[in-house]
């Protein structure tokens, strides 16, 4: 079986991420909340991945990894959701149509577990997205 | 000592929560009551976290160094005056006064200028402006509205308070809240440690109850029955606000367009001749079509879900078409749901300033607009710009990581008040207060109303307001620019409060204003 | 400590009846003096020119929520007219509703020097204070809509006056008003639901009260406060056919409440209030039987709401009016704007053109009634900028109005029907410039209740503007353009007797200008007690503390302040 997920990836709010962006950036609260996907049951299956396995989710423009989680409501399968902030925009892409908006919602991704990799703290994905940081 | 400080601002979201009861001790906020679990976060706890900035700091070999104010400033006013093309961009969480002179210094730049609005509903004004808008204020919707529908939003996660103050849970003069029902069917429905749990999570959001209807689901035969106001959402995926809808309508992604236009399609009396738009049988569509015609007064608040997918500010135009096609048979209105507090004002702020919202550019001595061109995202990709600043904004959180990776070739310059992602990219990184909670000043409601944002706690000392940073950023850059013996605009820098002068001998003003609760409290 | 003497014009100040007389006006600090010190002041020869007050504007769309949905949903109005920076000025845009910045040059420019913004809701206040901060070179005030507020008409309908007016004078202060204004009287609560009212007798649904009621009593209310201006009144069902019966019955209602045959109501942009014909295919002027009342009447005064064939906006709190113009079809763009317990509001870009029927009518009626209306104390000139067409137009109106050879020409191009259903040819008046100079600025500033503006006697404020135009060489009705032109540019115009343009150029754009309000004190505060907050809770989103404009929003104050008898 191909350990591979191709998915529509849709990155949004969610309460937990508004409350980690204002407890701060580098807080904890902040990590939790963003470097995750939320999953529909199903695909979480076919992959073989449980609640808080990790995951690499790959676009066009980058690749990732973070946290898989099941989504509360189970979405649509082959669906996945993240929220926004600097993990997701790892994998957003600059395609704006001419219209000053960046790609962030409805695009294909492709989903693979990543079980021993380590998910990013923001320091470290600033670093290795853009060689510097607050350091 | 404590004190309370009641009717605070809150400084977030589109809503502009004006009912905060703030408790400050020792000058630091101990204690929030009414506001949601996004405010707290940040009142009690984020303003003050570690994270914050209290020096200005430049990076030399790479490091971030703490330097002199002095020095920040006069270092970002040459990287500035050195550009020959520099972006501006930001401006959504700070006030309006600051974003007045964000303008003046985008000017004398010739550079260009940009706000969170292009990134977030930036297609909703450009939608605006191909049709207009048939839109209200929030009251409106609290007094009036029997049909209201959350399109492509989920207001459960980036407006917590919206549902309770403005809509289905908040009583107005002509309709009343639905809240009491849901709690009935709550009870009914589910036991009370869910809602316990729900409602730790979120203060004063209302608990969540079962599912009623899935889009598979029968025609929803009680949007016509349900008495009281009715609440519909439309999503791509079920959320916490779906859960507290009377209908929830889950289209497939990307499908906005198709469904609306079939929803006017259904509302103008067309035949449509397909089974199913966007993955909804019509004879569902049609029960929608049908409760929003024969409603009172009805209401689609829409999200970034429609600004952020296929379509873009197309999706928003044919939304406003359906809601102006609406008002033939009934009242109905539509907005977007603004996500910073201020986002709404850096529009207004920059339109009376210079005829544009956003996307603004000031190369040719006067502004021009060109979104597509001249709005960030689309700039950077093009590496068209030669330095940036970034003020009250987070762009590291939010731009994609290959637009980011445009910005960082160039000088960057930040100003924020804490260390989040984009200040840990500065080059000069300046530290601010808070807005609304250590200095005073304007902030525009997602519905445009002005609302003035107070200040409860005083900022750690040499820590400056975004206005005083603009104000000595322009006139150092000025000053280079002077030195050049190139030519500057005259310096008119407004101060934050502005001394009234003495009043015109034209009319007698009595020596003593009279002090009733009529002259209300100065800033303070 | 400056003082300037203005040598040699011909001075035209109706108020203090000189006409075209050779004298000097001086100058001192920001007011005008009998006399000064030749030797120290600074001299501006104005030998052959013509020297007016600064021009009052009495009803003029220029700053709030309204004014600025208007610029940002019309970039192209915009592109046409983008304005450059320069060392002195600030950059900008123009055309129908153009940014702060170019709005005070550009009234600066034409002689203007005091603008009264049309109407605001109370609620979005501080938003045009902050546009009016942002307004250089002119004293300016707004005003408050009045009429739909909840408070009104309930207290109105109970026929309690006393409180009413308490309430309006905490409105009006807390908006940092000027005056009270009415949008089509009830019409704009009855939108709320998507109504409207079509005759001054029609009931206000949900709230047992009619138009009538509500004009009589705020203009009631208004005398007890003893505000300085009238009631600013935007009749009900405007720019319907056939409104000018609404209108005439509007005004016979007024009538018997005016006891001192002093101005009780002020009717704006009448030409829209004006119409005949049942239908728009029968649309006919009804300027003959309005200027005929206004003729035997003294309690209303008017400004004209001129048409001037342009590409321009219209907006107005009048949202119902907006959504049935949107239904005339031809209309790309339809914004509705309401405002909970207060207001409503809508905009339309529209371009007025000659060859369409109505609105070459709507240009003609405008003029018939400034020309049939014999006492220019009575009908002011205004476009009621932007509806019918943007300020900027000014001189171009003022040519019609002093030279029937301008009419003619503009008249021939028009559309054949409106020439034919036109007054204007039975028209032979001409304005002289005493009388351009009433409907601009004496008249303006006497219904707005400014004694130092509008006229040029010792105490007025100096704000001045000098016309090239010289009244024995030039004859005004003959040679239109070059009047024209000289009303588009004025040679100077002093504010604060400061000089802020030159031959039409501004030379110094840092004067700010004033902001007048009104403070109307009662006897008897109106008591906000527990009880009245939680009413403002139920009624408003926002606090009742949160709600006034607080004086950071007001850059120079010029409070007036007067004593109500309640």
């Amino acid at each position: 079986m191909e350990h591979k997920l191709l998915a529509t990836l849709i990155t949004g709010r969610t309460i937990e991420q508004g409350v980690g962006k204002e407890k701060g950036k580098g807080s904890e609260e902040y990590f939790d909340s963003c470097a995750v996907c939320f999953f529909d049951k199903s695909d979480m299956l076919s992959l073989g991945i449980k609640n808080g396995s990790t995951v690499r989710v790959t676009s066009k423009y980058g690749s990732v990894i973070v946290k898989a989680k099941k989504y509360r409501w189970g979405t649509t399968p082959g669906m996945v959701f993240m929220p926004c902030g600097s993990w997701a925009n790892v994998v957003c892409g600059d395609e704006t149509y001419s219209m000053g908006m960046p790609l962030y919602k409805g695009f294909p991704v492709e989903i693979e577990p990543a079980p021993d990799q380590p998910v990013l703290t923001l320091e470290k994905l600033l670093l290795q997205q853009f060689g510097r940081n607050s350091a | 000592m404590s004190k309370i400080i009641n009717n605070v601002v809150c400084p977030i979201c589109g809503c502009l929560c004006d009912d905060l009861e703030v408790t400050v001790e020792n000058n630091e906020i101990v204690k929030m009551k009414n506001g949601c679990a996004v405010c707290d976060a940040k009142m009690v706890h984020g303003y003050k976290s570690e994270e914050r900035i209290l020096k200005p700091l430049i990076r030399k070999d790479g490091k971030l160094i703490p330097v002199s104010m002095d020095e920040a400033i006069k270092k970002a006013a040459q990287i500035l005056a050195d550009a020959k093309y520099p972006l501006l961009f930001g401006w959504s969480s700070t006030v309006g006064e600051a974003q007045r002179i964000g303008v003046e210094l985008a000017e004398e730049l010739g550079s260009a200028l940009d706000n969170c609005c292009s990134v977030c509903h930036g297609p909703s004004v450009m939608a605006t402006q191909e049709i207009g808008i048939p839109a209200a204020t929030l009251g409106q919707t609290r007094h009036r509205a029997d049909l209201i529908v959350y399109w492509a939003c989920n207001p459960w996660a980036s407006h917590p308070r919206h549902v309770e103050r403005y809509t289905a849970f908040t009583s107005g003069r002509f309709e009343s809240s639905e809240w009491k029902n849901y709690m009935q069917r709550l009870k009914a429905a589910s036991g009370r440690k869910k809602m316990e749990m729900a409602s730790k999570r979120i203060a004063r959001v209302e608990p969540p109850i079962k599912p009623k209807v899935c889009f598979t689901g029968p025609p929803p035969q009680m949007l016509e029955q349900k008495p009281g106001r009715k609440m519909i959402v439309v999503d791509v995926r079920k959320t916490m606000t779906a859960e507290i809808a009377d209908y929830f309508l889950q289209i497939e992604p990307n499908r906005d367009y198709e469904v609306i236009e079939a929803l006017r399609c259904l509302v103008t009396d067309q035949e449509i001749d397909v089974d199913k738009v966007g993955g909804i049988p019509i004879d569902t569509l049609r029960d929608v079509a049908d409760a929003m015609m024969n409603c009172e007064f009805g209401v689609i608040y829409f999200g970034l879900g429609m600004t952020q997918s296929l379509g873009r500010f197309r999706n928003i135009e044919i939304a406003i078409a359906l809601a102006r096609d609406l008002n033939r048979k009934t009242k109905f209105v539509i907005s977007p749901m603004r996500g910073h507090f201020n986002v709404t004002g850096a529009n207004n702020v920059f339109a009376w300033q210079t005829g544009y919202p956003f996307a603004i550019d000031f190369s040719q001595g006067y502004p021009q607009f060109n979104p597509g061109e001249n709005t960030a995202v689309d700039l950077l990709k093009r590496g068209d710009n030669d330095a940036t600043l970034i003020i009250a904004a987070d762009p590291g959180a939010h731009f994609p990581s290959v637009i980011m990776q445009n910005m960082m070739k160039h000088p960057l310059i930040t100003i924020n008040p804490d260390m989040n992602a984009i200040s840990r990219l500065g080059d000069v990184v300046f530290p601010a207060q808070w807005c609304g909670i250590e200095y005073a000043g304007t902030a525009y409601r997602m519905d445009t109303v002005p609302i003035t944002l107070k200040k409860v706690v005083e900022a750690p000392p040499g820590v400056l307001t975004d206005e005083e940073l603009l104000s000595r950023i322009l006139k150092e850059v000025r000053a280079i620019k002077i030195k050049r013996g190139e030519p500057v605009g005259q310096t008119e820098i407004t101060p934050t409060h502005p001394d009234t002068t003495k009043p015109s001998p034209t009319h007698k003003t009595p020596a003593k204003p009279k002090q009733t609760k009529k002259t209300k409290e100065r800033l303070k | 400590m400056t003082e300037i003497l203005i040598k040699n014009g011909f001075v035209v100040d109706p108020r203090n009846k000189i006409n075209c007389e050779k004298m000097d006006i001086a100058i001192k600090d920001n007011k005008i003096v009998k006399k000064i010190n030749e030797k120290q002041a600074q001299i501006i020869d104005a030998s052959g020119l013509t020297i007016m007050a600064g021009g009052v504007d009495i009803h003029s769309h220029i700053a709030g929520a309204e004014v600025n949905l208007g610029r940002i949903i019309r970039p192209e109005d915009h592109y046409k007219d983008p304005v450059r920076k320069t060392p002195i000025t600030r950059s900008g845009t123009g055309y129908s509703i153009p940014s702060t910045f170019v709005t005070g040059y550009r009234y600066a420019e034409m002689g203007y020097t005091t603008v009264f913004n049309g109407s605001i809701a109370s609620m979005k206040a501080k938003h045009a204070h902050e546009e009016l901060n942002d307004i250089p070179l002119l004293d300016k005030g707004t005003f408050i809509l009045t009429g739909d507020w909840w408070f009104v008409l309930e207290n109105l309908a109970k026929n309690n006056i006393d409180e009413c007016a308490r309430l309006v004078a905490w409105l009006i202060h807390s908006a940092r008003g000027y005056a009270i204004k009415v949008v089509n009287p009830g019409g704009l609560e009855s939108w709320g639901f998507g109504r409207n009212v079509h005759s001054i007798d029609d009931q206000v649904p949900n709230f047992c009260i009619t138009p009538r009621e509500i004009m009589r009593g705020l203009i009631k209310v208004n005398k007890k406060l003893n505000m300085p201006h009238t009631i600013h009144l935007h009749t009900n069902n405007l720019g319907v056919p056939g409104n000018y019966q609404t209108t005439l019955d509007t005004m016979k209602a007024l009538e018997d409440l005016s006891t001192d045959g002093k101005p009780v109501a002020h009717i704006t942009h009448i030409q829209f209030a004006c119409f005949k014909g049942e239908n728009w295919r029968k649309f006919k002027s009804g300027a003959e039987d309005i200027s005929k009342y206004i003729n035997t009447h003294n309690h209303i005064t008017l400004d004209m709401g001129q048409v001037t064939f342009s590409d321009t906006t219209t907006m107005t709190a009048d949202g119902p009016f907006e959504f049935s113009l949107y239904e005339m079809g031809g209309h790309l763009k339809w914004v509705n704007s309401d405002v909970e317990t207060e207001s409503s509001g809508g905009i339309i870009p529209f371009e007025y053109k000659r060859n369409s029927p109505v609105n070459a009518l709507q240009w003609s009626i405008g003029l018939e009634l400034a020309l049939l209306i014999k006492d220019p104390w009575k009908i002011f000139m205004t476009t009621d900028h932007p509806n019918g067409g943007p300020f900027y137009d000014y001189p171009k109106v003022l040519a019609w109005l002093y030279s029937k050879k301008a009419r003619e020409a503009t008249l021939k191009k028009c559309h054949k029907s409106a020439r034919k259903k036109s007054l204007l040819p039975s028209i032979n008046r001409e304005l002289t410039l005493y009388e351009i100079a009433i409907m601009t600025r004496a008249g303006t500033a006497q219904a707005l209740g400014l004694p130092n503006k509008g006229h040029l006697g010792v105490g007025a404020d100096a704000d001045v503007a000098i016309f090239n135009i010289n009244p024995e060489t030039l004859d005004i009705a003959q040679k239109f353009r070059t009047a024209r032109r000289a009303f588009a540019h004025a040679v100077y115009t002093l504010k604060d007797g400061v000089i802020v343009t030159k031959d039409g150029q501004i030379v110094n754009s840092q004067i700010p200008g004033r902001t007048i309000w009104v403070d109307a004190q009662t006897k008897d505060p109106c008591r906000i007690d527990d009880d009245m907050k939680r009413k403002f809770k139920e009624y408003w989103t926002m606090e009742y503390e949160n709600y006034p404009v607080t004086d950071h929003y007001i850059k120079v104050s010029d409070k007036v302040t007067v004593k109500a008898s309640v």
